[in-house]
């Protein structure tokens, strides 16, 4: 047994963690956030909304299955640095191709284990968000330096994280849902006739396309500067946006295109892609402390009064107030029973919906995935001609 | 939906007595529901019959019937109460077979009551084996294929389809009881017959067997507006096979990929909704093909139940309170979290720690009973610990055990290749001690795989052991100027200081000396349901090796409580219902409470009993830790059982302050020499006998004693290897057995007192006054355990004034010790003489018994003693006398344990205990029998075989029962006794002398009712053996004592007329109230 090489995450406030390293050896710097879930580690790793962070899971045992190639939600993950009490260096499950180690080696990310990460997570939960500067690189451990290129580091909403993560060209993604395993319940068969979605990519999770693709959509994946003449182009019945990295109001050249999109199209947006789509509507977000991001979260359907547990990840929020004064006529659908954050909208005239949390789960229960069918009913009645509002939608949901 | 306003008074039932399977989980799952129904504003009228539960402390419901649990009991409870509704959902397995019967004969509907928490058809469906596979398969499911039988040739066709090995599952059964596995046509047969017995139901479910693949748990809630949660996940080490009660189990799951686990979760949901459990939890249990994943639904209990307990335990979540509150319309958002105060109870408990429960054996009291853990679970308690990391969990869960064992100590095997292969064996068979064998294979370079395939382990588990044993390599490895270096990184993997000193050649005290030394000391984290997320108000705390610590101990007056470790026989829910007392009173006399105790199952572990609580081994280690950390002005060691006690010098010598009375004075009661100048010096004698080390010495005593004699180790509880020894080939193979498992320990040889009384004494004593709580007369003879033997209160058939010269030797040997708090004295009374058995200064089994017995909380009153008020302030100065007579009896875990005997001896088997209360002590009798799963026939035939030296005495009780109407039946002997008295009776062979024979004539079922006493000898015992495995496997009456015959006898002629009525425990304390005012004061 011997000694692992030593890694360290420093926090602008000066905290410092030691522990070993595991993964690539290098050096992160980035906003550190924690995340509460227990299951799909390797989802969170290769989700691109965590591009720039650092993050830290609140459970302990980290790696016991792997990874394997059906669980990436995108071809690499954009986050800089992860943190775990324990990681796993033996896997166990029938679908591990590699460890998690290995995992992480490959993609190039750094990673800190045996930390009290509970610790950490209390200093972010009282001290709010900040920024860390994580290091397995061996000739990189001096405290005072790592404590200085945390502070050195820009903040998160000084960066266009989206420009990073989306893709240059359109293209069609044909993949549906992961086959499953043996005795779980039957799925619905895909609804006919399919319908095209032009999909915004802000940073999409491959599970949303998928979920698209089970919903009898024809997917189609777009830039996200793409701009209406181009997408009109492409003759969509509706329009997706995805979720994404970092603060909303930092992404250029979006929310004009969406807010004219509006007018047009039958619009369904998810987290970074329901922020923007308030913004475009008049309203506007403010950064929360720490942020939800986890799998267990209680998202309430006001029309319903149905608590969804749901899967969330987003440091910043629409804020109420805005949305009332906007001077578009929106409705609040979901709120988040620990906080009261606001986690859906609709509007009362267009077929215009966002959700804040994640319908697509991965990871994360999928209690939220009426959402997918929502979208797919409002997109349908509109392709048929009928003008029905993203409000309406929610409330049929009560009958 | 908020509250329902259209009930007013609410009916819950309970589990009724400790049993394999149905333990304490129940009293604090039924505790809390009764304690939130309270806070609602509902009349709460409660059916127990066990007395040892806070949930049956008259103040925990309004109304609380000790009374039998039967649907006649209920019914007149019913009738007196009117209550709106019945919630059948948190008294376990127990409480829904009665309630289920209820409905289906129609008393709750004749009476307007509802049903609440769970409809009549949502629990058939899930308990009914055939109607939940087809439920299953309605939504799409999979199951293990498998059929239905009602009798052994449909079961023998369904093997045809679903093949070998077979499980085989009772329905309506709880823990399994009367399942088993089948590997062999041989086997199946006899297994099917014993399933089809033991179902209520006289159906069973023949399943093929997925042996071998993973299972899982999921705890799932609903609410009326059809919101679901899962609380917690489960993971079995052991895989399907075991009944996951007999598991080691961990929260949460750790062998699931994100997707597997919501493949899981989707159906979780998908089935509490198809079965129709409209609010309240469920658990639901599935198994998981290693090798692709698939998924298969094995069961679900539409209750909370010993899992869930462990769920709340382990995540913070109080499942039975939020299902009780979500029974009477709310929803779980209209609830809140009460850890985190903020966010609601709509949301999933995420942990940062590891949970990992591990159950404990006690075969070594049941010799003959196969310890090959089944589909029947067979532990009696549990431990539970919390880590950081598996590796953390797991090495705390070993020594919380407290069998002995440190950490993965080598097993015993016999040298070289012969223990190699016995080790092999061994792997692939689940019995208790397997972890061993796996970390010794693994040391002895035993491959993973080979492993994995030997014991089907899942291989993550495996690694973690390997893990554990290749530091354990490293660490004896390290040179002694290298061990300091190591600590932390052990500490971090659990390893213990003793473990590390028995690895390093060192004593445990000088481990504790080098971390001390080196810095290396425990944090303390909370347990919060939420990772941290929101802050924790709940001071739920454990131990890890972490660098920052958020015990944040107060600065008020503080006491810390030791509770009592994994329930065992001998030690179980009694004293924890004295640890939980003496918390509520401190706490309401200003005191800080510091709980520290690793039972998931108990109130001392509900997260709002103490002030704090610490979730730890109750190890020297483990408890100077937090005491260090907490620094209280006093511990509390003589309430958990002898688990705390026996760490009471060892803290006493690191300097902590013990309460009540001394470390000393319990040596003194304790140690032989002392306690006999002790009664020396007040005039008190004791059967005669010696201190033996050894053989020779041990015949000497004899010679001057004589047989037969009561032997036993010197410091025991639950009379663990105590027996009666009657020539000197027995007493010779004792004393080598004994000696050899400890060496240097005395053996006590006492005189046994031949149909002596016993008798048991409860008192407080505050160093000035002595009042006794209660006197109990055994009803079963000395020589059968006292915890294993009936008792009346007050005495039956004592006189006044030996009852007196009892009182007199009582408060003697209080104040002579300077006992400060409970008292416990055994003694016998042997014709007209009082000897003294033992005397306890701590709390005994029969505290909560006598408290309700009394109306007079006696360990509340021991506790606030001992933290220095006097028995003149609390008011308890002199000794109450009810009017009406509590009878305890035990109960008995035979019918899990094929092959048993049921005789009863010294060793104490029984798990747990009723209680009857009446008028008179045969009604008392009657009543207790009934709780007690033992009911009295009223008539029918009656079968007597009783040994020679008990026949002269049972005239009047032959013809009490014959008046009664029974037809008798008699072997030989001691029928020709019975004509001899003028009473019919048919001579009936014994096994061998003819047929039909009495164990042919049992199996038949036309016995109602068998009374059997045995001569003490290994020979007479074995012969009459098939008589009274017989009576247990047909459910028919039995009773093996000449006491219990004369009282069943006199049971059966006092309810000759009319039935039993029924009397809340409110009105009965009441009734002592006004009959103890002095004038109205009465002795026996």
């Amino acid at each position: 047994m011997s000694a692992p090489a030593p890694a360290r995450l420093a926090l602008a406030d000066g905290t410092v963690f030691r522990g070993a390293a595991c993964g690539a050896r290098g050096v992160a710097v980035g906003e550190v956030c924690f995340n509460t879930s227990m299951t799909g580690y390797q989802e969170i790793l290769s989700d691109p909304s965590y591009a720039a962070q650092i993050v830290a899971m609140t459970f302990t045992q980290i790696g016991n299955v792997g990874a394997n190639p059906e669980d990436d939600e995108s071809r690499r993950p954009a986050l800089r640095g992860f943190v775990a009490r324990e990681i796993c260096e033996q896997p166990s499950n029938w679908r591990a191709r590699e460890s998690l180690p290995a995992f992480l080696q490959r993609h190039g990310v750094p990673a800190l284990s045996g930390v009290d990460t509970r610790a950490l997570v209390r200093r972010i939960r009282s001290g709010g968000f900040q920024n860390g500067c994580l290091s397995t690189d061996p000739q990189l451990q001096d405290e005072a330096l790592l404590i200085e290129r945390a502070r050195a580091a820009p903040e998160l909403s000084e960066l266009d994280l989206v420009a990073e993560v989306s893709c240059r060209r359109p293209y069609r993604f044909h993949e549906g849902e992961w086959a499953g395993v043996s005795g779980e319940l039957p799925r619905s068969a895909r609804p006919a006739p399919p319908l095209r979605v032009a999909a915004y990519d802000f940073g999409v999770k491959r599970n949303i396309l998928r979920l698209l693709v089970e919903h009898g959509f024809e997917v189609t994946v777009v830039p996200a500067t793409t701009r209406p003449a181009e997408l009109r182009e492409l003759a969509p019945h509706c329009v997706f946006l995805s979720n994404g990295p970092g603060d909303p109001a930092a992404v250029h050249g979006v929310r004009e295109n969406i807010a004219e999109l509006c007018r047009t199209y039958p619009v369904f947006g998810i987290c970074l892609g329901h922020q923007i789509l308030g913004l475009a509507l008049g309203g506007r977000t403010r950064k929360l402390k720490f942020g939800h991001h986890g799998g267990n979260q209680p998202g309430k359907d006001l029309a319903t009064g149905r608590v969804a547990i749901c899967a969330e990840n987003h440091g910043y929020a629409l804020e109420a107030e805005s949305l009332r004064r906007a001077g578009e006529p929106v409705e609040i659908t979901h709120l988040n029973l620990n906080d009261d954050t606001v986690e859906g909208f609709a509007h009362a005239e267009l077929p215009v919906f966002g959700v804040q949390y994640h319908p697509e789960a991965s990871p994360g229960p999928h209690d939220a995935r009426y959402f997918f069918a929502r979208f797919r009913e409002m997109a349908q009645r509109c392709a048929a001609g009928e003008r029905v509002s993203g409000a309406a939608i929610a409330r049929a949901a009560v009958a | 939906m908020p509250r329902r306003d259209d009930l007013s008074t609410i009916l819950v039932i309970g589990s009724g007595p400790i049993v394999i399977g149905q333990a304490c989980e129940f009293d604090y799952s039924g505790t809390q529901a009764c304690k939130a129904l309270t806070e609602e504003g509902y009349r709460v009228v409660l059916l127990n019959s066990n007395p040892a539960t806070i949930m049956t402390d008259p103040e925990t419901a309004q109304r609380t019937y000790v009374e039998p649990m039967t649907p006649e009991t209920v019914e007149k409870i019913i009738e007196l109460e009117k209550p709106d509704a019945l919630l059948p959902t948190i008294g376990g397995q127990t409480a829904l077979n009665l309630a289920v019967e209820l409905a289906e004969s129609g008393v709750l509907a004749r009476h307007g009551v509802q049903l609440i928490g769970a409809r009549l058809d949502a629990i058939v469906k899930a308990e009914d084996r055939d109607a939940f596979r087809a439920a299953m398969l309605r939504i799409g499911l999979a199951l293990p294929d498998s059929g239905y039988a009602h009798s052994v040739e449909e079961a023998r066709a369904i093997l045809e389809r679903t093949g070998l090995p077979s499980i085989i599952r009772p329905s309506f059964t709880l823990g399994g009881t009367g399942g088993g596995v089948a590997r062999s046509r041989e086997e199946f047969d006899p297994l099917v017959e014993w399933a089809l017995r033991q179902s209520t139901r006289h159906t069973c479910l023949i399943e093929q067997s997925v042996l071998g693949w993973k299972e899982f748990e999921l705890e799932v809630m609903r609410d009326s507006a059809d919101n679901v949660v899962i609380v917690c996940s489960i993971e079995n080490f052991d895989p399907m096979g075991v009944h996951t009660g007999d598991s080691i189990t961990v929260a949460p799951a750790q062998t699931l990929s994100d997707r597997e686990y919501q493949a899981m979760r989707n159906a979780a949901i998908a089935i509490i909704r198809e079965i129709g459990v409209d609010t309240g939890g469920s658990n639901i249990q599935f198994g998981v093909n290693p090798e692709n994943g698939a998924l298969v639904v094995i069961e679900m209990n539409p209750r909370v139940s010993r899992s869930s307990a462990l769920a709340s335990k382990a995540t913070g979540f109080p499942i039975a309170k939020i299902a009780a509150k979500l029974a009477v319309g709310y929803t779980l958002d209209e609830l809140q979290n009460d850890i985190t105060r903020e966010t609601p109870a709509s949301f999933e408990p995420t942990i940062d720690y590891v949970v990992t429960k591990i159950p404990r054996f006690t075969f070594e009291k049941f010799p003959r009973a196969d310890d090959l853990l089944t589909t029947q679970m067979k532990s009696v308690g549990e431990a539970m610990a919390i880590g950081r990391t598996f590796k953390e969990s797991f090495h705390k869960a070993l020594r919380s055990l407290e069998i002995g064992s440190a950490g993965l100590e080598p097993p015993a095997l016999p040298p070289g290749e012969a223990g190699l292969g016995q080790l092999l064996q061994s792997l692939g068979e689940a019995r208790p001690g397997r972890p061993w064998a796996l970390a010794e294979a693994m040391r002895r370079g035993v491959s993973g795989e080979e492993l994995h395939r030997r014991s089907k382990v899942d291989p993550w588990f495996l690694a973690q052991l390997r893990e554990l044993v290749e530091m354990e390599q490293a660490l004896c490895g390290a040179a002694p100027a290298e061990r300091s270096g190591w600590l932390r990184r052990a500490k971090q993997a659990g390893f213990s200081d003793a473990r590390l000193g028995r690895l390093w050649g060192i004593a445990e005290g000088e481990v504790r000396a080098l971390r001390s030394a080196a810095g290396v000391r425990p944090v303390f984290k909370r347990v919060d349901t939420c990772g941290a997320e929101f802050e924790a108000h709940t001071p739920y705390l454990y131990s890890t090796y972490e660098q920052e610590c958020e015990a944040r101990p107060g600065s008020r007056p503080k006491i810390a409580i030791l509770g009592g470790g994994p329930n065992r026989i001998g030690q179980g829910i009694e004293f924890d219902y004295c640890c939980v007392h003496a918390s509520f009173a401190l706490r309401e006399a200003g005191y800080e409470t510091i709980m520290i105790n690793c039972n998931p199952e108990t109130v001392s572990t509900d997260y709002d009993t103490s002030d704090r609580l610490y979730f730890e081994p109750l190890t020297l280690e483990d408890v100077l830790a937090i005491l260090e950390k907490e620094q209280p002005g006093g511990v509390i060691v003589q309430f958990g059982g002898q688990t705390p006690l026996s760490l009471a010098s060892d803290l006493e010598r690191a300097g902590v302050s013990i309460l009540g009375t001394s470390p000393d004075a319990i040596d003194r009661a304790e140690d032989r020499e002392r306690f006999d100048a002790l009664l020396e010096s007040l005039g008190l004698s004791r059967p005669p006998g010696f201190a033996s080390r050894s053989l020779a010495e041990a015949e000497r005593v004899v010679q001057r004693i004589g047989y037969p004699v009561l032997v036993r180790p010197s410091y025991v509880l639950g009379g663990r290897a105590m027996e009666i020894v009657h020539d000197s080939e027995s007493l010779s193979r004792y004393m080598q057995s004994a000696l050899a498992a400890s060496p240097g320990s005395p053996v006590l040889v006492d005189r046994f007192l031949a149909d002596a009384i016993e008798v048991d004494v409860d008192a407080i004593c505050d160093g000035e006054r002595v009042v006794v709580g209660g006197v109990m007369e055994h009803i079963e003879e000395a020589g059968v355990h006292s915890g294993d033997s009936a008792c009346s209160l007050p005495p039956h058939s004592l006189s006044k004034s030996m009852v007196d010269e009892i009182l007199r030797a009582s408060r003697a040997l209080a104040l002579e010790l300077g006992v400060r708090g409970l008292l416990n004295v055994q003694f016998a009374v042997k014709d007209s003489e009082l000897f003294v058995l033992e005397v306890n200064p701590r709390a005994s089994r029969t505290v909560p018994f006598v408290s309700k017995a009394i109306g007079q909380p006696l360990a509340k009153l021991a506790a606030l003693v001992m933290a220095g008020r006097s028995l003149d302030s609390l008011g308890f100065t002199r000794e109450i006398w009810p009017r009406h007579f509590s009878v305890k009896e035990a109960v008995f875990p035979f019918s899990k344990f094929p092959g048993v005997d049921t005789v009863l001896g010294p060793e104490m088997k029984s798990t747990g205990e009723v209680m009857g209360i009446d008028s008179d002590f045969a009604r008392a009798y009657a009543k207790a029998q009934v709780e007690a799963g033992n009911p009295i026939p009223s008539g029918g035939r009656a079968l007597f075989s009783v040994r020679e030296s008990d026949r002269p005495r049972i005239g009047e009780a032959v013809r009490q029962i014959a008046d009664a109407g029974f037809e008798l039946l008699a072997t030989q002997g001691t029928a020709k006794l019975i004509r001899a008295l003028g009473i019919p009776v048919e001579v009936v062979p014994k096994v061998g002398e003819g047929s039909p024979n009495v164990v042919e004539r049992i199996e038949s079922g036309e016995v109602a009712v068998v009374f059997n006493t045995v001569e003490p000898r290994p020979a007479a015992v074995r012969d009459s053996f098939a008589i009274r495995r017989a009576a247990l496997q047909r459910g028919i009456a039995y009773f093996t004592t000449l006491a219990a015959l004369s009282a069943a006898a006199g049971a059966i002629h006092a309810t000759r007329r009319g039935t039993i009525g029924v009397r809340a425990l409110q009105a009965v304390h009441a009734g002592i109230a006004q009959n103890s005012s002095p004038g109205a004061r009465r002795a026996p």
